[in-house]
């Protein structure tokens, strides 16, 4: 959860200063620093887990590309406005549902994690859900571009669904945890947005992504040598 | 869609329950759905407000700052016309 957050923030805050028109690069900029925020949130609960002493700092900015444990699709490029858009309304769609499992397990510093991000994530998936439609349903060129991100994102997507050794843990010790139900949420909202968006869902056919298990795209390194040199060549910066 | 001709809308925010809706600034949007969102996202960012209006900024009629001297000045020297000169109860407390 918390490297999913970090790194999609990451991804996102690229965009500040480049949005299309002032109102959306804010827009674009506030929901990277909701992840952001979020991703702390999750990396401290999992340094304080461990209990190494590696606070969310060290965890975000000391690990190399094999220990992120995110979903691929969270580390692709930006490419242009509608394949941002997708991505994050691909993530956001899973994004959601999964955390509202999370509110109610029984460990409360997940469900303390999960009661507050809930309310910024279902925030992210109604202004990505509203852009896939304004540009799906458009201008022929913005459908276009639409079907053209499609193809870069869609690939990636599967993972998030498929179930892995956590899951089945997860499933056991944290109900209702359950990847199905999410899996099938993540559907009927893919569904209901793309009829509205004019757009065809392409087959439940993924290209297989270990992410989750550290193996990355190569995209991956890129974001870490720009977000991690600044703390690596200075250690004890202080902000 | 060019963000060129998208068109402006005026941003009424109320602060907390109680309170009107106040001018806070203005934006641009496809439609008043994404003014809404805008809205949110450029003006709300600092726990601003529990409500939010926008509205189509050519919905708006104004006065011209022309017109000050004949609208404004006349009400100037019509000091009676302020309720200072009435003692109120107590009770009533603040008004």
């Amino acid at each position: 959860m918390g490297d999913n957050a970090l790194i999609l923030g990451q991804r996102l805050s690229e965009w500040c200063g480049h949005g299309p028109i002032l109102e959306q690069d804010i827009a674009l900029t506030n929901i990277s620093l909701d992840l952001i925020g979020q991703a702390r949130l999750w990396l401290s609960l999992a340094g304080q887990v461990e209990g190494q002493g590696r606070d969310e700092d060290r965890l975000a900015f000391f690990r190399d590309a094999s220990e992120f444990r995110h979903l691929n699709l969270c580390e692709q490029p930006n490419g242009h406005w509608g394949t941002t858009i997708l991505r994050q309304f691909l993530f956001d769609a899973f994004h959601l549902p999964l955390l509202e499992q999370l509110c109610k397990v029984e460990n409360e510093q997940i469900s303390g994690i999960a009661l507050k991000s809930v309310k910024e994530v279902r925030y992210h998936l109604r202004w990505s859900s509203e852009w896939v439609i304004r540009l799906g349903d458009g201008t022929p060129e913005s459908h276009l571009k639409m079907e053209e991100a499609l193809r870069d994102v869609w690939p990636y997507a599967g993972e998030a669904l498929q179930p892995n050794s956590l899951d089945e843990q997860l499933e056991i010790h944290a109900a209702p945890y359950n990847l199905n139900q999410v899996s099938e949420l993540w559907w009927s909202t893919v569904q209901n947005v793309f009829s509205q968006a004019n757009l065809e869902a392409p087959a439940r056919t993924w290209a297989p992504q270990k992410g989750r298990e550290g193996i990355h795209t190569e995209r991956l390194g890129f974001i870490l040598a720009e977000m991690q040199f600044l703390p690596r060549a200075y250690p004890d910066a202080q902000w | 869609m060019n963000a060129k001709n998208w068109p402006l809308f005026e941003v009424f925010i109320r602060s907390k329950n109680g309170l009107s809706h106040k001018h806070v600034g203005s934006l641009h949007a496809a439609d008043p759905a994404m003014a809404l969102e805008n809205a949110r996202d450029v003006y709300c960012r600092r726990n601003e407000g529990v409500s939010i209006w926008v509205v189509p900024s050519d919905s708006i009629t104004a006065s011209d700052p022309g017109d000050a001297e004949e609208l404004y000045e006349p009400a100037k020297d019509k000091i009676y016309r302020h309720p200072t000169f009435y003692s109120i109860p107590d009770e009533i407390g603040h008004m």
